[in-house]
C-alpha cells in the first residue's frame, strides 16, 4: 500500500476551529516551553538549595538532601506523572482533591506537570549542584574561613560563583532533557509539541508530515539553546578558572 | 489519608504484573542495553575516525538523537520501522514488525546515542601510548582497539555504562504510550480495569524505586572496587 | 580504516540496487499469510463486547469470533491445513497507522466504517450499527447538549466521536473543554473521578461500560443519538482479492444464519469477564445489514 504524501496538509483547516494544522504545532510549542520553562524556575531554585545544603557539613542536612535525590531519581518520570496528576488529588482532602480535579484543561495537565519535572529535574540539578562545590579545591573553603566569613557568607561569595560556572555545560543538558522531558506530558493530557503532532496524525493521517515537522522543531529548539548557553557561558567565564570537561555524565 | 483503598488488588494482580509486565521490561532493557552498547561503541568509533564520510553521519546521528524526547522516537519507530523496513529490504509493501521488536529497535537505535559518547570519553580516556604500543607490535587497527583500547575502555566507563542502563530501565516505562504491556502498562490496564489508581500507581512506585535504587547502590559499590586496581 | 569504509559504501550501495530493483512488486495479503503461514489480527482492550480482554487476559469477543470464521474461509480458500494466528493489541489512535504499516492484516473491534477513513484502508461487511451518545453521571444533571455548554468532556482518541465532537464544539459554539483519553477505559474513569463530565462514545460500548461498572444505577445515557456508526472489520486497501474472501467468508455467515447464533452469545447472554447480560436484541438496522449484506460507508444507506 502506497503513503500518500502531503504537505499541504499544514495549510488544512483544523477540525476544532481554532485555525491551521500549522497553528496546532505553534500552539504545542507555546505549551511545551512554557512547561519547561517554569519547571526550570522550580527545578533550579529547589535543585541549588539541596544541592548546596548537601556539601555543609550538618550531616542530618546532607541526609535529608541524599534521600530526597535519590527518591526522584529512582522513580521513572512517567511513574511520576502519573503520581502527581491521578494519586495526589485521591490522596489529599476530598474537599482540595475536587478542587484539583475541577481544574479546566489544559491547566488541569500544566500544573501536575509543572511540578513533577520541576521537581524531577530538581534532584538532578541538585547532583550538579553537589558535583560542582566538591569539585572545588578544600583551600577554597578553608581561605574563606580564614578571612573571616562565615559559612553561608563563604557560600555566596566564594563557592557557589565558582561552582556555578563549572556546572554550566551540564546544567545546559538539563535544561535541555528538561525540553525533551516535557513530551511525557502528553500521556496526562497536556497538548505540548508531541501531543499535537500526534493528534494532527490522528485526524489527518498523515504521519510522516507531522511528526517530521515536530522532529524539525526540537532541532531548532535544541540548536537555539546550545548556542544561547555557549554565549552565556562565553560571557560569565572567569579567566584562569578551567572547568573541566571530565568524563560524560550519564542521563539525558 | 489511606481509607477507602484496597490494597488487595495490588496482591491479586502480582502474578500478571510480574510475569507479564515486567519480564517485557527487563527483556526489553537487557536487549537494548546490549544493542545500544554494541551499536554504540561502533558509533564512538566511527566519531573518533579520521574519514569525514564516518564521522559526519555519526556525529549527525547522535546529535538528532540527543535533541528529540524519547516519546517522539517511541511513535516514529513505531508507525514507520515497517515502512523504512520494507523500502529497505524491497518489498512491495511494508513489513510486518510488531510491538515487541519495535520497541527493541527503538529504544537500542534511542540509547546508542547516548552510549556512543559515553565510549568516545572512554576511548579517548584510554592513553594514548598504549594505541602507538600497539601499533609497534604490529598489530592493525582492528586488533588495536579489540584487544588494547576497547577492553581498557569498557572497564573504565563501566560504571557511567551501568548507570546508563539504569536509566533505559526506567525509559522503557515509556512503552505506556503505544499501549503496550510493560510493567507500568500491565499496572495502569488493572487500575484502570478497576478503578484502583492510587493503589496500583504507588506500588509501581515502590518497585521500581526498589528495583532502582538497588541497582545504582551496586554500581557504586563496583565503582570502588575498580578504582581500587588502578 | 579504508576498508571499513568500503565496506559502509557497498552495503549502501547493494541496499539502493536492491531497493530500486524490487521496488515495484507488491504483494497482496493473500499471498503474504500463505507464505509466512501466519496472519496477524488487530484486537482492543475494552471494546465489550466486540473485542476485549477477559478476566484471563485472552481476547475474545464478538468481532474476534467472526474474524475467526474469517480466518477459516482464508484457510479454505488458501488450501492451508493450519494458520497461525498472532494477536497484536491495537487502540482507536493506532488502528488505522498500524493496517496501513503492516502490522496487522485484520482489525477486528468496533471500528466506524466510513468515506472518510475509506481513503486509507477498507472494511468489510459491517457487523453492527450503533449511535454515538454521551455517558454521565446521574448526578450531574445533563439532560441535552446544550447542558455541556463550557464543561469538560472526554472522548478517545483517534475515534469519529472525537472528531464529531471536536467539529459540533466548534460548529456550535458550545466552548466544551475535551479531553482526549488514550482508550476506553480510560476516558470511562475520566468520568468517573469528577474530571470530565460526560463522555462521547458509541452507545454499545457505553452500555458494555456501564453494566460493567461498579455502580451501573448511578450512570445516564443522553437519549439523543447524533450519528450512525455502522462498524466494519478493517482490512488492507486495494487488495481485491483479499477483500472477495472475508467479504464472501461474513456474507455466507449472514445468509446461513450463522450470525444469529454468534450475536446471541455476546448479547443476549451472560458475557466474561463479570457474567453479565448485556440484553441487547439485533437493532431494525442491523437486521436489514444482515438480509442484505453491505460494506458501505454511507450513513444514509443504514437509516
Amino acid at each position: 500500500m502506497k503513503y500518500n504524501w502531503n504537505w499541504a496538509i499544514f495549510w488544512d483547516p483544523a477540525p476544532d476551529g481554532t485555525g491551521i494544522y500549522l497553528w496546532w504545532l505553534v500552539s504545542g510549542v507555546g505549551w511545551t516551553l512554557a512547561t519547561a520553562l517554569l519547571a526550570w524556575v522550580i527545578a533550579l531554585a529547589l535543585g541549588a538549595t539541596i544541592g548546596t545544603l548537601r556539601t555543609t557539613p550538618l550531616t542530618w542536612v546532607v541526609r535529608l538532601g541524599n534521600a530526597y535525590v535519590e527518591l526522584f531519581r529512582n522513580i521513572p518520570l512517567l511513574v511520576q506523572m502519573f503520581l502527581w496528576y491521578f494519586v495526589l488529588p485521591e490522596l489529599l482532602p476530598k474537599a482540595l482533591g475536587d478542587l484539583l480535579k475541577q481544574m479546566v484543561p489544559p491547566w488541569a495537565s500544566f500544573w501536575p506537570a509543572v511540578l513533577c519535572l520541576g521537581f524531577y529535574t530538581s534532584a538532578r540539578v541538585a547532583e550538579q549542584v553537589r558535583a560542582g562545590i566538591q569539585s572545588l579545591p578544600r583551600g577554597q573553603r578553608m581561605a574563606a574561613t580564614a578571612l573571616g566569613l562565615t559559612l553561608p557568607q563563604a557560600y555566596r561569595h566564594v563557592l557557589l560563583p565558582q561552582a556555578f560556572r563549572i556546572i554550566l555545560p551540564p546544567l545546559t543538558s538539563e535544561f535541555m532533557n528538561i525540553i525533551k522531558n516535557s513530551a511525557v506530558a502528553l500521556t496526562i493530557g497536556l497538548m505540548e509539541l508531541t501531543a499535537r503532532a500526534r493528534a494532527m496524525q490522528e485526524f489527518t493521517f498523515q504521519v510522516f508530515e507531522a511528526f517530521t515537522a515536530a522532529t524539525l522543531i526540537y532541532i531548532v529548539i535544541t540548536l537555539i539553546v546550545v548556542y544561547g548557553m555557549r554565549r552565556v557561558e562565553k560571557r560569565v567565564r572567569v579567566p584562569g578558572l578551567i572547568s573541566a570537561g571530565g568524563a560524560p555524565m550519564a542521563g539525558h | 489519608m489511606f481509607a477507602g483503598f484496597d490494597f488487595d488488588v495490588i496482591q491479586r494482580s502480582l502474578p500478571f504484573l510480574f510475569k507479564e509486565g515486567m519480564t517485557f521490561t527487563l527483556t526489553l532493557t537487557a536487549m537494548a542495553m546490549t544493542g545500544g552498547i554494541v551499536f554504540g561503541t561502533l558509533l564512538a568509533m566511527m566519531r573518533l575516525s579520521s574519514y569525514a564520510l564516518l564521522n559526519v553521519p555519526a556525529a549527525i546521528y547522535v546529535n538528532l538523537m540527543r535533541s528529540v524526547p524519547l516519546v517522539l522516537v517511541i511513535f516514529w519507530f513505531y508507525f514507520l520501522v515497517p515502512w523504512i523496513g520494507g523500502w529497505v529490504i524491497g518489498a512491495g509493501q511494508p513489513i510486518q514488525v510488531g510491538a515487541f521488536w519495535s520497541s527493541v529497535i527503538t529504544f537500542t537505535m534511542f540509547e546508542a546515542a547516548y552510549y556512543a559518547e559515553i565510549m568516545r570519553a572512554g576511548i579517548q580516556s584510554v592513553a594514548r601510548g598504549q594505541v602507538s604500543a600497539g601499533q609497534a607490535l604490529g598489530l592493525n587497527y582492528w586488533q588495536t582497539m579489540g584487544y588494547v583500547v576497547l577492553p581498557q575502555a569498557f572497564r573504565n566507563m563501566l560504571p557511567v555504562l551501568l548507570t546508563q542502563t539504569i536509566i533505559l530501565f526506567q525509559d522503557t516505562s515509556l512503552v505506556y504510550v503505544l499501549s503496550i504491556v510493560d510493567f507500568l502498562g500491565a499496572a495502569a490496564r488493572i487500575a484502570q480495569r478497576d478503578a484502583r489508581l492510587v493503589e496500583m500507581y504507588l506500588f509501581v512506585a515502590v518497585v521500581y524505586f526498589i528495583i532502582s535504587y538497588t541497582l545504582s547502590w551496586m554500581v557504586k559499590r563496583l565503582q570502588i572496587r575498580i578504582a581500587i586496581v588502578k | 580504516m579504508r576498508r571499513l569504509a568500503t565496506v559502509f559504501a557497498a552495503l549502501l550501495a547493494a541496499g539502493a540496487i536492491a531497493g530500486a530493483a524490487n521496488a515495484q512488486q507488491p504483494t497482496g495479503t493473500l499471498d503474504k499469510i500463505k507464505s509466512t503461514g501466519t496472519i496477524t489480527i488487530g484486537h482492543r482492550d475494552t471494546s465489550i463486547p466486540f473485542s476485549y480482554y477477559d478476566d484471563k487476559q485472552q481476547v475474545v469477543g464478538y468481532a474476534i469470533d467472526i474474524c475467526m470464521k474469517i480466518v477459516d474461509a482464508i484457510k479454505a480458500n488458501l488450501k492451508m491445513s493450519k494458520i497461525d494466528i498472532k494477536y497484536n493489541p491495537v487502540t482507536s489512535a493506532t488502528r488505522i497507522p498500524l493496517m496501513a504499516n503492516g502490522t496487522i492484516d485484520l482489525e477486528c473491534g468496533s471500528t466506524t466504517n466510513n468515506l472518510e477513513r475509506q481513503k486509507q484502508v477498507a472494511f468489510t461487511i459491517t457487523h453492527f450499527v450503533t449511535a454515538n451518545r454521551y455517558v454521565a453521571k446521574k448526578s450531574s444533571n445533563i439532560k441535552s447538549l446544550n447542558d455541556l455548554k463550557g464543561k469538560t468532556v472526554v472522548s478517545t482518541s483517534g475515534t469519529t466521536n472525537i472528531k464529531w465532537a471536536t467539529e459540533e464544539n466548534a460548529k456550535r459554539n458550545l466552548g466544551m473543554n475535551i479531553i482526549a483519553a488514550k482508550d476506553h477505559a480510560e476516558s470511562f474513569l475520566t468520568v468517573d473521578t469528577g474530571r470530565a463530565v460526560a463522555f462521547f462514545m458509541d452507545d454499545i460500548l457505553l452500555y458494555s461500560l456501564v453494566a460493567t461498572s461498579r455502580n451501573p444505577g448511578s450512570w445516564i445515557i443522553g437519549s439523543e443519538a447524533y450519528t450512525v456508526e455502522p462498524y466494519g472489520i478493517m482490512l488492507r486497501r486495494d487488495d481485491p482479492a483479499f477483500k472477495k474472501v472475508v467479504n464472501g467468508a461474513v456474507s455466507s455467515l449472514y445468509k446461513s444464519g450463522q450470525i444469529n447464533a454468534i450475536y446471541q452469545k455476546w448479547f443476549l447472554k451472560p458475557i466474561p469477564p463479570k457474567g453479565i447480560n448485556l440484553n441487547v436484541p439485533m437493532s431494525a438496522q442491523f437486521k436489514k445489514v444482515v438480509g442484505n449484506p453491505t460494506d458501505s460507508g454511507d450513513p444514509k444507506d443504514y437509516q
